[in-house]
């Protein structure tokens, strides 16, 4: 008897990471975005996508709310906000 | 649209320095590359059963062995002629590179092995709860080189995994940090583009044991540079090559005050202790040239 | 071809024709013959793989564990405390579900240091989901190399193989050996092939974490299939008689055991002088018989049962110990009979520690305090020294 504990590619996006948020969560406001990528390059997650200026977002299923990406943005174009 | 090779849905904390590194490192190899990773953080918040966060092949085996399990994927590619195909990446933590892997390490780069080995360093055993390693720099706070009545913390300064590293002249050793994400993917990428071993030692801050923000991470790894504390340097063959200049000397604490492991070093009785740190600074941009004259 | 050879340079021979494609080995007295034997072999160019030249037995059985889950086949060889070094290796290739072939020169653990042979160190790890095989001559071992390969790669199985011989008297012994012909050990050996390897193409995790919801399951798995080896190696073993035409391997071995009434239970080098003896002691008439264990783990409890289950008096002689729990393969052997009605007289004896000789009268004394009184854990050849 064989069992492969083997893992398929990324099928840890099965595990949604955004319930831990207990606080804040970004919010991408789109206005001033210049794609500089900063947020994007930056996340732990890795959950944030965008290509074109005020494209940017991130995925709430993943984000844990650690702020990363408000704090680096150049433009201040990512706030924390209270989550509802 | 983006898709990291290192997916969400992985359990690191919030703000991980790790998690990001790691991420930066194995979306700039792109997919031909093999991971080989030892037990840690890492490891344990990216694959747990039935997840994975990998989009690429990925294997780890025990806490000491990637350096060795490494040998062993790049020696298979050899043998079915696809050594120039396919990268391999053997990662480790502080404690996986600097103290109980760092045997198979050194074996590995004496071999002349084609692998990239990286450290994330975070400066301790993050992932049984923040005990000291080799890599722990000196008056840190940790669970078993606690702050007391007779204590200051860790009792000696990080081990110089650098400089061990560039003494077996192997093609490429640099430090980086994910406080300049750019740099480090620059490193990656130049790493890769060299044939033998080569290591990156990457500094990594932990929210969780260095006890600041996680919305603080980047700016912390960040003064650790800016302070001397953790010098960007790359070597290749054993001779420095390059250095990142500070233009201004920030003194330690501007590092050491925004983090709860060295809170007792901003006392007025730790004066003595403080100027220890403050000298491995000093000692650092000395060494290594890092001011602008 | 039969060629008179020492036990370890039939080994390297036998273990070239079986293909590896990386070999990995750190020195260790007595098993540096082996991996000397091979690294010859590549340096004049007879044999293609890549050699790896580690800096421990740690690294040596992680250097395989590598190569194997990068789909190609691998060799290691060690001894004693390099065993144990790599004690924590060899029990995740076997978690891994890693094809290893490894020869275990048999030698005494350190302390004091000693480099001669019993069993202790393989003894040691046999709980750690290896298939564990002791040879008795040098053919024998270098046939369940063979054997080996094909059993631990067998699809069904999936699981590391350990032979075992006993070092210097194996290792260094000299034998007349047939080494097969490279075309009969391709017919026998088919390439190595990984389902579930590191291959970009196909990107997989392998050794994950394993909560308590799926750790238990693993054991389980290896367990059963461990169950399922006891009848793969004899199929196995009747192949290689067909294709080699010679009868090695398997899972035990009777000698004069039809009518005997008192029988000893061992394993590896030392059969032979227990064969020689029963011969001797046969002649005088009395019903002496010999069984010898070839498979270790999976232990083959059925075919020991029906083996031993007519004899009155059975010694287990073992060139190894669980200190302060007797000999290991006693207590195995006495838990076969628990509930079962018959109830022989089984007794213990430890021999050949550190290379102690084992000599035909050693033995005959086994056979005569078998029928004494029953006894647990017996040394046998123990010297009057002074113990301070």
């Amino acid at each position: 008897m064989i069992i492969h504990l083997t893992a398929k590619p990324g099928s840890a996006r099965n595990n949604k990471t955004g319930s831990w948020r207990i606080e804040k969560k970004p919010k991408f406001l789109q206005k001033n975005c210049v794609a500089c990528k900063n947020c994007l390059i930056i996340c732990p997650e890795g959950c944030i996508t965008g290509e074109e200026k005020n494209t940017f977002n991130c995925d709430y299923d993943f984000c844990k709310g650690c702020g990363l990406c408000a704090v680096i943005c150049p433009k201040q174009d990512i706030i924390m906000v209270s989550e509802e | 649209m983006y898709k990291p090779l290192l997916s969400p849905g992985h359990t690191a904390c919030g703000g991980c320095g790790q998690a990001l590194a790691a991420r930066l490192v194995v979306d700039i190899a792109g997919p031909n590359v093999i991971v080989v990773n030892n037990t840690g953080c890492l490891e344990v918040f990216s694959t747990g059963y039935p997840d994975s966060s990998w989009e690429v092949p990925f294997i780890h085996s025990l806490f000491e062995n990637a350096g060795a399990v490494a040998s062993g994927v790049e020696s298979a590619l050899k043998y079915l002629k696809k050594e120039d195909q396919i990268n391999v990446i053997a990662q480790a933590g502080d404690g996986g590179t600097a103290d109980i892997g760092l045997q198979a390490l050194s074996g590995m780069w004496e071999r002349g092995h084609n692998v990239l080995s990286i450290c994330y360093d975070n400066e301790a055993y993050m992932n049984t709860g923040i005990q000291r390693s080799g890599l722990t720099p000196l008056d840190t706070n940790t669970t078993t080189s606690p702050v007391g009545k007779f204590s200051s913390g860790n009792i000696r300064p990080k081990k110089n995994m650098i400089e061990i590293a560039s003494a077996h002249g192997i093609s490429y050793v640099a430090s980086a940090t994910v406080g300049f994400p750019r740099d480090l993917q620059r490193k990656i990428k130049k790493a890769l583009s060299l044939k033998g071993p080569k290591f990156l030692h990457i500094h990594c801050p932990c929210p969780l044991g260095w006890r600041h923000e996680p919305n603080l991470t980047l700016e912390v790894a960040k003064l650790a540079v800016e302070t001397g504390l953790f010098p960007l340097v790359e070597f290749e063959f054993g001779k420095l090559i390059n250095v990142y200049k500070l233009k201004e000397h920030k003194p330690v604490e501007e590092y050491l005050k925004l983090q709860g492991r060295f809170k007792h070093l901003l006392s007025p009785e730790a004066k003595a202790e403080l100027a220890r740190v403050q000298e491995i600074a000093d000692g650092n941009i000395e060494r290594y040239g890092l001011l602008v004259k | 071809m039969k060629e008179y050879l020492e036990g370890s340079q039939a080994i390297a021979k036998v273990v070239a024709l079986c293909r590896p494609g990386v070999i990995s080995a750190y020195p260790i007295t007595p098993q540096t013959h082996i991996v000397e034997g091979l690294a010859q072999l590549v340096a004049d160019g007879e044999l293609k793989v890549e050699f790896v030249n580690v800096e421990s037995e740690h690294s040596a059985a992680s250097c395989c564990l590598g190569a194997l889950a990068t789909g190609v086949r691998a060799y290691t060889s060690t001894s004693s405390q390099g065993l144990l070094l790599m004690a924590e290796v060899i029990f995740n290739i076997a978690g891994l579900r890693l094809p290893l072939v490894l020869t275990c020169a048999n030698r005494a653990v350190s302390a004091p240091i000693n480099i001669w042979n019993d069993h202790q160190d393989s003894v040691t790890v046999r709980d750690s989901g290896w298939i564990q095989f002791y040879a008795e001559s040098i053919q024998e071992a270098a046939d369940l190399h063979i054997q080996g390969y094909r059993l631990s790669e067998d699809k069904r199985v999936l699981l590391p193989v350990m032979i075992n011989i006993d070092g210097y008297i194996l290792t260094h012994g000299y034998e007349v050996v047939d080494i097969p012909a490279q075309e009969l050990v391709d017919k026998f050996l088919p390439p190595y092939q990984l389902e579930r390897k590191l291959d970009p193409t196909h990107p997989l995790t392998l050794g994950v974490l394993a909560g308590p919801d799926y750790y238990m399951e693993t054991r389980f798995a290896i367990e059963k299939t461990m169950e399922d080896v006891l009848s793969i190696i004899p199929e196995i073993s009747n192949e290689f008689h067909r294709t080699f035409g010679r009868n090695t391997g398997g899972l035990i071995e009777k000698y004069c055991l039809e009518d005997a009434q008192r029988v000893i239970v061992a394993m590896g080098s030392v059969c032979g002088t227990i064969k020689e003896t029963i011969d001797e002691i046969r002649e005088k008439g009395e019903k002496v018989g010999l069984l010898k264990i070839i498979t270790y783990r999976p232990l083959p409890q059925e075919e020991i049962y029906q083996a031993l289950k007519k004899v009155k008096e059975i010694a287990v002689l073992e060139k190894a110990i669980s200190l302060g729990g007797f000999g290991p393969l006693y207590t195995e052997i006495k838990s076969l009979f628990q509930g079962k009605g018959e109830n022989p007289k089984i007794s213990g004896f430890i021999v050949g520690l550190g290379g102690r000789d084992i000599t035909k009268n050693s033995i005959k004394t086994v056979f005569d305090k078998l029928s004494g009184k029953q006894t647990d854990c017996e040394f046998i050849d123990l010297k009057n020294v002074e113990i301070r």
